[in-house]
């Protein structure tokens, strides 16, 4: 597990010496993640939001205990998660099972590909593929390109949407991930490409209306 | 993972993020990397599963709730001057 960085040591011995700036500094950065979160359990956007404040409090409350053991994060997500498991229970909601069921959808539309009945192209593509290689980041996720991507980032089941949120959005390893989640390394990534896949199918529709 | 052969485009698209996190054993990785070197369309099917994820890094998740924010910051600063709880 990693240790704090340098930066979220200074975030710790900010919040431990009363700095409100740290402290916001600190809220703008975790919070929309720990919304996100939040909903894994279940909840809805005012639950969410009490969970999120509970959390901060039992932070406060615990710096003192915080050794350095764990990185800051992986500690707040912990304390998060325990936190939205009780609310979850109280209002007893289903909380998701650790066992994980894997979907069968494909991750491309089977219409793009020839039918497995076919005497010599059977499951190879039968529709063009652009490479993205090339493409300017500001077309990939300027203006409504990134409006229509966080759209899709919201219509996909809670779970998958945490687990692209922290690996792809905000940069965490599989590690932390599977950790704060309670999945396993295999599931992890079976969420992830379902995520990827899904967000891959919305922007290839978005650059092919918006193609001149 | 039952079925991780690399013989149809169909099984690679599959494959791609398992691949990219380094989920593959040594012989599926070659049989991936040996269909994606003469497959074009897979090629770019895998560069568009990694811009996925390059360009969601440069996303920034959305402003925190004002309502909540203020009440956090207030939250702190009872923290701040309680002393039982510090």
């Amino acid at each position: 597990m990693s240790a704090p960085t340098g930066e979220e040591s200074r975030l710790v011995e900010g919040l431990r010496s009363g700095d409100e700036a740290a402290f916001a500094r600190a809220v703008d950065r975790f919070t929309p993640a720990m919304l996100r979160l939040a909903r894994v359990y279940g909840l809805g956007a005012d639950a969410a939001e009490d969970v999120v404040q509970e959390t901060w409090l039992r932070v406060l409350k615990s710096l003192d205990q915080f050794e350095g053991r764990s990185s800051f994060r992986t500690w707040l997500f912990a304390i998060l998660g325990n936190c939205a498991r009780g609310r979850s229970e109280a209002e007893r909601r289903s909380v998701p099972v650790p066992s994980f069921e894997r979907e069968e959808s494909p991750s491309v539309d089977e219409s793009r590909f020839f039918p497995a009945q076919h005497p010599r192209w059977a499951g190879m593509w039968s529709t063009l593929v652009d490479s993205w290689e090339t493409i300017p980041d500001e077309r990939l996720l300027a203006g409504e390109a990134r409006d229509r991507f966080r759209a899709a980032i919201d219509t996909l089941p809670a779970r998958h949407a945490a687990v692209f949120v922290l690996r792809d959005v905000e940069g965490w390893s599989s590690d932390e991930v599977c950790l704060v989640l309670d999945l396993t390394p295999e599931n992890q990534r079976v969420l992830l490409h379902r995520a990827r896949t899904r967000l891959r199918a919305a922007l290839e529709e978005y650059l092919r209306s918006d193609s001149p | 993972m039952s079925d991780r052969s690399a013989d149809s485009c169909q099984q690679v698209v599959e494959l791609v993020t398992e691949y990219l996190e380094g989920g593959l054993g040594a012989s599926e990785r070659l049989a991936f990397e040996r269909h994606v070197a003469i497959c074009p369309p897979c090629r770019g099917y895998l560069s568009q599963l990694r811009r996925v994820s390059t360009v969601a890094g440069t996303l920034s998740e959305d402003d925190v709730p004002e309502r909540l924010r203020e009440s956090l910051l207030e939250a702190f600063r009872d923290w701040k001057t309680s002393p039982k709880d510090r």
